[in-house]
């Protein structure tokens, strides 16, 4: 009973907390869509505030997190590109490395289980790390760019706004990052004014005609409205020459080998290079890959064998296009230009 | 039934209620009924002390080795007596990085209840439940941001390494800069999602043959255990250096895992 109180009052604060938020001008704090799933980060540990999602913003756009002070976060995830690295197949990092895989989109992280193309990182507080440390990313320690922040007049200032203390942890370095990251919400695409009913939003025939094939063909992987399920599978690209094995890499286990997390088809007009190591530069080719040269690897997903047993999506001309058409529903432009989330 | 339910959540009520009273009481200090214990953590190898870098030692395989860094994570210290009761160091004060290279760290200092204990017990690694927690919860030595090459946690595929042994032999392999380097980073807490590797290892050490822990609040009783490092290569499975230079996040690295339980010796206790 005593429990239920302070539950209630602890939603209470809360809903009181938002409340405020809402009535700032530029900031409205972290909203899901009407017609998202329900969200994955557990906000009540990092509660989305103005000063700490405009500190992660400044974290997020400062070079200083590499080791020589050249690579921000931004670099690598460019929002004119929905937050991918535009033209590059794998990352192009610090002293022009090339690490082995695509950038993935910053993009509906508040709804993800998990992070990269393996699904290595289980939470969005621990995702930084990862770039941050990678020799071919930014090739820094934690520890140093906490201490840079540290020591230079903008941070403790900020760091003090955002979490009440001018000393830079590491819990809050990663909270003020993920405060950014999840406000990385697209939800205003065209899909998604015909989906909300919003004003006189409606499919063409060959968007329809489209949007019916991908519930048929491809929804069980690609599922509304993320567009993934978030699954690890292997669709048949045949295996890369540096025998990246995905999954396998975190679980160590046989079936895993070959499969790596079914991307989103949100914002894919902004996003080439598709697939893990960047390898289709159009979409053309990717959908020509579905239908006609889907290979027989170790762990091919079942879902891949619907042409009699044999392997591919069987796809008319006319079929491709109707896709085409509407997988342009889904790219988002408000998204990519909103200037809330640019560096200021 | 239903009023032993409500008598039993009041109970709990009132034991958690108890519970907080006792940290915030007068005292204003929870380990003042506690007493001092130390487990020392000695590195030797074979029947030789360990000298960082300089020295060679041969292991079971008969390959020459030096040791550049050893490190390993000890949590959930537990002590017992002879009657079994036992008692477990607060969950938050019981976590040690043991390095080496710094002194200080060999001695993970703990409060416990005076008492007589025959058994001391601890996990080497890192609990799965404190490798899923809040970033929040990972302070002091479960820092997650510790640098590259003397830290304890792995990005890429979220969680710590629970043991890291480096050095030099001639049976390695040469690396670009012709330094000849094995590396055994050893970890794996069973996977978050996906059930993987759980090289989580209890240690349990009887202490009644070497000396007992006679523990009293006017003084610090101290386990010295020695910790052989030569028992990396040796027990139930033979590494060699020369077949695995490089052992991390793979199926292989239970092999060491299941080795480096045993290099745990009583020596004595100083009472």
């Amino acid at each position: 009973m005593q429990q239920k109180h302070y539950i209630l009052l602890a939603v209470f604060i809360t809903v009181v907390a938002c409340s405020k938020s809402i009535t700032e001008k530029v900031f409205t704090g972290f909203a899901a869509p009407k017609h998202f799933p329900e969200t994955k980060y557990n906000f009540a540990l990092n509660p989305v505030t103005q000063a700490g999602f405009e500190l992660g913003r400044q974290l997020f756009y400062d070079a200083v997190l590499s080791r020589n002070n050249t690579i921000s976060c931004g670099s690598c995830h460019i929002q004119s590109s929905a937050f991918t690295q535009h033209g590059h197949d794998v990352s192009h990092g610090i002293d022009d490395r090339l690490g082995r895989r695509n950038s993935p989109p910053v993009m509906n992280l508040a709804w993800a289980p998990h992070f990269m193309w393996d699904g290595g990182i289980f939470n969005l507080d621990l995702q930084p790390i990862s770039p941050i440390t990678a020799h071919e990313e930014m090739d820094e320690s934690v520890a140093n760019v906490i201490s840079k922040l540290q020591s230079g007049t903008k941070y403790p200032a900020l760091f003090e706004k955002a979490f009440g203390s001018t000393t830079i942890t590491t819990a809050n370095f990663m909270k003020a990052l993920s405060q950014f990251m999840l406000m990385c919400v697209s939800s205003n695409s065209k899909y998604d004014s015909v989906m909300q009913q919003r004003g006189n939003a409606q499919f063409t025939a060959d968007e329809l005609a489209g949007y019916q094939l991908v519930q048929q063909k491809c929804a069980p992987c690609h599922k509304e409205p993320l567009f993934t399920d978030f699954s690890f599978r292997n669709n048949g690209i045949g295996i890369g020459a540096n025998n990246d094995m995905g999954r396998f890499d975190v679980t160590l286990n046989d079936a895993d080998k070959y499969k790596f997390k079914v991307p989103s088809l949100r914002n894919l007009a902004y996003t080439p290079p598709y697939m893990h190591d960047g390898r289709f530069y159009t979409l053309e080719a990717v959908i020509n890959h579905y239908s006609n040269t889907v290979q027989q690897t170790p762990n091919l997903d079942a879902l891949m064998l619907q042409n009699n047993g044999q392997p591919g999506i069987p796809l008319t001309p006319d079929e491709k296009n109707q896709i085409l058409a509407f997988l342009r529903t889904l790219n988002d432009k408000i998204f990519i230009t909103n200037s809330l989330l640019s560096e200021q | 039934m239903k009023k032993a339910g409500y008598i039993i959540v009041i109970l709990g009520t009132a034991l958690v209620l108890s519970g907080c009273k006792k940290n915030t009481g007068t005292t204003g200090n929870p380990d003042a009924d506690l007493a001092a214990l130390t487990v020392e953590f000695d590195h030797i190898v074979g029947g030789q002390n360990l000298i960082l870098n300089n020295v060679n030692y041969i292991n079971a395989a008969g390959e020459m080795y030096t040791i550049e860094r050893v490190q390993y994570f000890i949590s959930n210290i537990q002590l017992a007596k002879a009657d079994g009761s036992a008692y477990t160091v607060n969950q938050d004060s019981s976590y040690f990085l043991i390095n080496e290279a710094d002194a200080a760290s060999r001695l993970a200092k703990v409060k416990i209840p005076e008492g007589d204990y025959t058994t001391l017990s601890f996990v080497l690694g890192v609990d799965s439940l404190r490798n899923t927690m809040d970033i929040s919860k990972r302070t002091g030595v479960l820092d997650p941001a510790a640098g590259n090459d003397d830290g304890m946690y792995w990005g890429w595929n979220s969680g710590y390494i629970f043991f890291k042994m480096e050095g030099t032999s001639p049976q390695a392999p040469a690396d670009p800069t012709g330094v000849r380097k094995y590396r055994y980073h050893i970890g794996g807490f069973g996977g978050y999602s996906s059930t993987t590797i759980n090289n989580i290892k209890t240690i349990k050490i009887n202490l009644v043959n070497k000396g007992i822990a006679k523990v009293r609040k006017q003084r610090n009783a101290n386990i010295h255990l020695m910790v052989d490092l030569d028992k990396v290569f040796s027990g139930t499975t033979l590494i060699s250096i020369a077949t695995h230079p490089t052992v991390m996040f793979s199926d292989y690295s239970v092999n060491i895992a299941n080795n480096y339980t045993a290099m745990f010796l009583h020596d004595h206790t100083e009472n």
